[in-house]
Formats: C-alpha cells, structure tokens, sequence
C-alpha cells in the first residue's frame, strides 16, 4: 500500500510538473499533497441490501433543504424489473422518497404497468446520488466558477455565485442536477459536506436501515468502506463518460444507466 | 495612415480597462484556483466553510440514547433495531430545546415502505416480512397491533 | 393526498411547467433549456450571418451587393444586443450575468460569451463608426448651420460624442477610414464565425447528451448561421425598401435620415430596380450557404444511423417517431426543400425570394429547436422521452420569459432598435462616393 501510495504520489508529482513547466497548471502538486494527502470521499452503494424504503430520500430532503413536495431531488431510488419476455422495466416515482408501496410500475404519461409476478425474473432497487467524479463533467462546464471540486473530492455549488445557465445540469451524464425550487440556484448532493466535515455520516447512509449506502475515504486503508471498494467487484455508473465516477456500486448490471 | 483611425482603439481600451477595475473590487479576494486546479477548482474559498457551516438535522440514534436509553436499548433487541429512531419519530433538529416534542410518523404508509410485499427477486426486500395492502386489515393502523419497537406478534 | 397535491402545484420546480415525461425518465431531468435558448443560437446566427452578408462586399468587393451591405451592418448591429437577450431571459439569476466577465472559467463554452460576444460588438461598432465617419461629421456641419428643433439638438450632441473629436475629412482620412474598414470586415469574419461556431460548440461539447455530442455541430451551426443570416436580410431589407416606396409614393417621410441625407430625390423606379437588384443577388449566395448547410445536416443523421452505437436506439425513435414532422416536414421540407426549389427556378422575383427567405428562417428556427429541444426529448437513460410544451398564456414570470410572451420580446426587439440606430446611421444612404 505504502509502496503503491509512493508511486502515485511520484506520478502525480512528474505529470504535475510537467505540467506546470508548460504553463498550464498554476498549482504546486507538493502543496495538493501535503494539503490532503489522507481524504478523497467516495461512497459505497449496495444493491442487494437496498428494500427501496426511500427513507434515505426523505432524510436528505429535509436534511439538506429541498422541500419535500419539489418534484426534484439530490438522491433517489430506482426500481428495476425484468421479465421472462426481456423486458425492463424501471420507474422512480417522486424519487421513491415515499418509498415503493405498490407493484405497478409508474410509467409516467404512459400510466401504470402492471407486471405479473410469475414473470419476473430479477428485480431490484438501486439508489442513485452525485457521484462526485474525480473529473466531473459539470464542473469543467461551469462558465463562472461557481461549482467546483474540493480536495477531498466533493462537488460543491456555490449559490452566491451560480447565475443559473443550467449548463453544469446538461452536462451531468447523471441527471443529479437541478434548479432549487427555493434558492433558484443549480443545487445537486453535498455528501453532506456540513455533516462529514465534522466526522459524521451522510445523512442518507445514516437513515438507511439496512446499510445499502455508506461513506468512505478511499485514501484510508483501513477505512472498512474503502476497503469493500479495494477488494471487491465493484462497479461505477456510466464509465464511458469519461467522469470517474467516485460512487460504487455492488450488483449492477448492464440495465442501470 | 491617419492617426484618427486609432480613436476607436482607445475608446476600446477605455473599456477594457473599466472593466478590469470593476472586476478588482467586484470579485471576492478569495476567489481563485484552489487544490484542484483551474478545471476543478476554480471558486470562491470560502464558500466551501458555508457548506460546512449549513445547520444539521438528523443526530443519529447515539445522540437519542444519550437520554431515551430504555427505549433505544428495547428498540435493539427487536427485528427493528437496524432502524434509525429518526426514521420514524422525524429529525431531531435542536430537540429537546427547538422543537421540544418530536411527531412521530405512526402511518400505515410509513410502515408500507418495508412491508407491502413486492417480488424482487435479487433484493433484501424478498426476504422482508410483507403483506398485500389491500387486504391485510384495511383500515387499521398497524401500530394498533404491532408494537413499533418490538412488532413481532409471537414475541409479545 | 389531495392537500399533497396542491403543494406540488405551488412548488413547481423550473421545467415542470412545460415537459411532460413519458415512460422512464430522472428524477431530476427536465426540458431545463427552452425556448429562449433555442432563441439564442438562432439570434446569434442572423448577428453573425448579417455581418458576413455585409463582408461580402467589404471585403470581397462583390458590387452587386453594396446596397444591401451597408443595410445588413446595421442590422447586424441591431441585432446584437438582441442575442443577449434570449441568455438574460433565460438565467435563473439574470442579475449575476456579469459574473462571466468577472471570473471566466475559460474551460466551460459559455465562458467565452462575455468576451467573444464584446469583441464582436465592438469590432462591428468600429466598422460602422468607419463607413458612416463622413456621414458623422457631415451631420454635425449639417445640423450646425441649422435651426435646431429638440430632436436636432439630441441628434447633433449623439454626432458630436460618436465622432470622437475625428473631423477630418480630407481624401487621406476617407482613404484611411476605407483601409481600416476592410481590415475590420476581414478581422469581423472570423470573429463572426467564432461567436457562432461556439454557440454550437456548448452543445456539441456536452458528452452526457447523445444527440448534441458531435465536432459537426459549430460548423453546422456557422453554416445555418449564414444562411438565416443571409435570408434575415433579404427579407427585412425588401420589406424596407417597400416601405420608403411607399413612403415616397404617399409624398412622406417615415424614415428620417432619408431626409436628412438628403436622398429623397431618389424615384420610386429607382428604389424598385435597386430593391429587385439587391434581393435577386443576395438569393444567389443564399443557396449556395444553404446547400452547404443542408449536406452538413444529412451528413450528420447518416453517420448516426450508419454508426448506430448505443444511443442511436432512442435517438432513431427521437428522429424518426416524435419529431418526424418537426424535422422532416417543417424543418427539412417546409423550410429547406421547398425554398431550395422556389429561389432555383428561373424569373425570381423580389416577393418569391422574399417568400422563400421567410421559410428558409423558419426551417433555420425549426433546425435550432429541433436540435435544443430534440437534445433532451429522450431521458439520460434512453429509457424515456420528455416532451416540450411551450407556454402561451403566461401564469407567472417564468412561464412568460419562457414562454410565447418571451418570444415575441425577443423576435420584436431588433426591428424596435433597428427603427432608433436608423436615425442615426441610416441604412439606406446612398453616398456617391466610392469609398465605401
């Protein structure tokens, strides 16, 4: 571990340099490293364990501001359901924060779909929230400045100073962005900065009954999360974007988009 | 050429350097490139301790046990003891002081969350006791039978 | 659950008001960039096509068009705050607008606007300040030696401070004057290209969409550009000429400079012949832009089917199901075939290249909406569609701005500043002299 630190520490250190010497990159990747060199968040979702309560939903809803009766949320659940015919059928109604109480499928303009139960041949939830990509899309998108990386790795808005283009939203592959009803503002998941910071849980991993999400420092070796995500097969959303996506995930399948 | 064909070049100029002076006093002095470089990290630095300073809502089930220990030690014993107390009794906020009293969430619909039973197969939700709304005593809250903190019936 | 949903009602989150979703589509995804901004890459678009139309004889030197030229330099000036204007709207913080001159985060395309769209703007002001100087100080001798009523006053204080303090006028200075307008028309053409060709570079940079992601996009973008550019000024300048026609024929005098210029000894014969000239010679460059955007679009679509990789699923029902008619019908059909046809067959008159001009601006507008609004017709997860629905009656200020109120605004606009920046630099003066 020591040993594969140093290695990337020197190859952040050389391209670094090699950066800086064209003039590019204006940072000292010494300072970056002293700075921070033990935190970088990431999170560990597990599909298995999520029963699609929504209870994670609710949490961060009131947790973080974003009135329960906006139809836009900073995590949600997802509901798959496959059938003997082949078909997949997905729906997420209000972001499941009230949770999954029924067994038809919400296709929005599309109305209900009822699914038998014999036909079903996997079914499953999957919570879906920032990813926090180590390049994110829709920070290199910002005209203004006014999202951003920190250096443990959280993607933060800055609502003093988003004026609102909606460009970082098109530019999430994720969809985890949206305009807050109140703040009029792009708004999208903190990680619960305010929480983390000061050695707390997310606020979502924290309401989960079952363990399904859970937050991690993936530069800690004994971090147990960090741990699952170094030993296991563990899966990202969308990696042909390009983002590296910093949210993992346990039993994906090539339907979950 | 005649030197009349500058004026507009300096009017530009003028501009330009309005601009640059507006923009000295207009943006913040902690504006800059941060750790993460100009493509990740350009912002307002102290933006990042507002984040941090954003007010807390849910204190976890230790910050309950601080003083409800009979009810949380009962809790921990019952198939609901995975089940943080804010998931039911609502965020803590600044409880005891602002609000004083919590509502508890006693709805059947909270209760559904878990227990309508779905077929999904590849999910822990298969292996959570379920039952069909529509006709497991329609009308009743759960609560009236089922004891939250202990809602096995064989146990009570 | 009744009270639930009156809550929703009052906390419509922006976008719920105009998309309708159907089958699987996010949480959060919404139809988030409407109308105004398919409004502004096509306001854009004339800015950038009229500057070129009036490049083609200032740098070019083609003759034929040095009517129309000086027409489609003002307009283009008209135009330009105008293609701010769909941005403003649309901003759900209009007043920080600024901040992308304050603290540009050059890796983004939109950053570039404040700068690119000032450099323009003050590149197109410089050129108009060359070709109308003559004019400028003419007017203050004129006005000088004049019982000045209070609108001459005005006008004569507006010449005085745009002159800046430059009166020479003797054949060195109008020779300069011409020198550096060609070199500001030559510098203005690439500028133009590069304001519109990042317009289409937002879209066609941004990965998560899987119909706007293609390097086609800002050279389909400065293509169409021209064209609506081009057809803009066809129309506006037939519909112009007409006017002080009839004007002339009525014995009025609507249009101010003409008086002032003192070119009202034009005919109404002559202004008919120049009228006919201009748009018939304009019509030609316009087809020859319109084939080269039509073969960039098709090109575009056939690699897409041909390639066919994952998005081409949705992107394939996107084209060919839901938006058939607004692509293949009104965009291609009604707004490219058809004018195409009208403007090649022999005998063009000025009302059917007008008429054409005005198809080939909808099939433009029609391109525009079909690529902002198509972008996000289908959901990140190409398992559902959105559909847009533009607000006509507006509830509130959001669904005016973005709405057919905000439409209106913005369409009315350039023709509002356009009528005042006449006054003042009057489009349709015919000088003798050969310098511009």
């Amino acid at each position: 571990m020591k040993r594969r630190e140093f290695m990337k520490s020197a190859a952040v250190f050389v391209s670094g340099a090699a950066v800086s010497v064209s003039a590019l990159e204006l940072l000292d990747p010494r300072e970056v490293l002293a700075k921070n060199p033990d935190l970088r968040w990431g999170f560990l979702v597990d599909t298995h364990k999520c029963v699609g309560c929504g209870m994670c939903v609710k949490a961060c809803k009131i947790e973080n501001d974003v009135p329960l009766e906006a139809n836009v949320t900073r995590t949600w659940v997802e509901r798959y359901v496959m059938t003997k015919q082949g078909e997949v059928f997905k729906d997420s109604p209000d972001g499941a924060q009230h949770g999954y109480t029924t067994k038809r499928i919400d296709q929005n303009h599309s109305g209900m779909k009822d699914v038998a139960d014999e036909d079903i041949t996997q079914a499953f939830f999957v919570p879906k929230l920032c990813n926090h990509c180590e390049l994110a899309a829709c920070v290199q998108v910002c005209p203004v400045g006014a999202t951003y990386s920190t250096a443990d790795g959280v993607v933060l808005v800055d609502r003093k100073w988003c004026i609102g283009c909606g460009y970082c939203i098109m530019g999430c592959p994720y969809g985890v962005r949206f305009f807050h009803p109140v703040v009029h503002t792009a708004d999208k998941c903190t990680l619960c900065y305010h929480r983390i910071s000061k050695g707390g849980n997310t606020a979502c991993a924290q309401a989960c009954p079952f363990g399904a999400r859970k937050l991690a420092n993936l530069r800690d070796p004994n971090d147990p999360v960090a741990k699952i995500i170094l030993t296991q097969r563990v899966g990202v959303l969308r990696p042909e974007y390009g983002t590296k996506p910093q949210c993992y995930y346990i039993g994906l399948n090539e339907e979950v988009r | 050429m005649k030197k009349h064909v500058w004026r507009p070049l300096f009017v530009v100029i003028a501009l330009v350097v309005g601009i640059l002076l507006f923009r000295a006093f207009y943006v913040p002095a902690d504006f800059g490139i941060q750790e993460r470089g100009y493509t990740f990290g350009y912002h307002r630095l102290g933006n990042e301790q507002e984040w941090k300073n954003f007010p807390e809502k849910y204190k976890g089930s230790a910050y309950c046990a601080d003083c409800h220990e009979e009810n949380s030690a009962s809790l921990v014993k019952s198939g609901h003891g995975v089940i943080p107390c804010e998931d039911c009794h609502g965020a803590a906020f600044n409880h005891p002081e602002s609000p004083e009293k919590l509502t508890i969430d006693r709805s059947r619909d909270l209760c559904m969350r878990c227990h309508v039973q779905l077929t999904m197969p590849s999910s822990q939700r298969n292996d959570l006791p379920g039952i069909d709304p529509q006709e497991h005593n329609v009308g009743m809250e759960c609560a009236d039978c089922h004891n939250p903190h202990n809602p096995s019936l064989e146990d009570m | 659950m009744v009270e639930q949903a009156a809550q929703v009602a009052q906390m419509l989150v922006h976008g719920e008001a105009w998309t309708i979703k159907d089958l699987f589509v996010l949480p959060n995804e919404y139809v988030y960039w409407s109308i105004q901004i398919v409004l502004y890459p096509y306001m854009t678009g004339l800015v950038a096509g009229a500057f070129v139309l009036s490049s083609l004889y200032h740098v070019f030197g083609v003759e034929k068009l040095k009517e129309i030229a000086r027409f489609a330099l003002v307009f283009s000036f008209a135009l330009l705050p105008v293609a701010m204007l769909p941005l403003l709207l649309h901003l759900q913080q209009p007043l920080r607008g600024i901040h992308v001159m304050m603290t540009p985060h050059f890796t983004s395309a939109i950053s570039a606007f404040g700068i690119v769209f000032m450099t323009y703007g003050v590149i197109v002001a410089s050129e108009i300040w060359f070709v109308y100087r003559k004019f400028i100080v003419e007017s203050i001798h004129r006005l000088e030696n004049k019982q000045r009523t209070g609108i001459d006053g005005l006008l004569l204080l507006i010449y005085r401070i745009i002159s800046l303090g430059a009166t020479d006028l003797s054949p060195a200075a109008l020779q300069a004057d011409h020198k550096a307008t060609k070199i500001l028309a030559g510098i203005g053409i690439p500028v133009a290209c590069f304001l519109h060709g990042y317009a289409g570079f937002i879209f066609g940079s941004v990965k998560a969409n899987a119909l706007w992601m293609t390097p086609l996009m800002p050279v389909i973008f400065i293509m169409s550009a021209v064209v609506s550019g081009i057809a803009l000024c066809i129309v506006s300048y037939a519909i112009f000429m007409w006017l002080r026609r009839w004007a002339l024929a009525q014995g009025k005098n609507f249009f101010l400079p003409d008086q002032l210029a003192g070119t009202t000894n034009l005919t109404v014969e002559n202004l008919k012949e120049m009228q006919i000239h201009e748009t018939t010679m304009t019509a030609k460059y316009l087809r020859i832009f319109m084939i080269l955007a039509i073969t960039l679009e098709l090109l575009d679509i056939i690699f897409r089917g041909y390639t066919a990789v994952k998005s081409w699923d949705i992107l394939r029902q996107v084209i060919y199901e839901h938006d058939f008619v607004k692509i293949f019908i009104l965009q291609y059909g009604i707004g490219n075939a058809l004018p195409f046809v009208m403007l090649l067959l022999p005998g063009l008159t000025t009302r059917r290249a007008c008429v054409a001009s005005v198809l080939v601006l909808f099939g433009v507008f029609m391109m525009r909406w079909n690529v902002v609004i198509g972008g996000q017709a289908f959901s990140l997860t190409f398992d559902g569609f959105m559909e847009y629905h533009l607000p006509i009656i507006p509830h509130d200020i959001e669904t005016f701005k973005e709405g057919l109120g905000g439409v209106l605004l913005v369409f009315s606009a350039p023709f509002v500043i356009f009528y005042f920046l006449n006054m003042i630099f009057p489009a349709f003066y015919n000088s003798d002299d050969k310098a511009h």
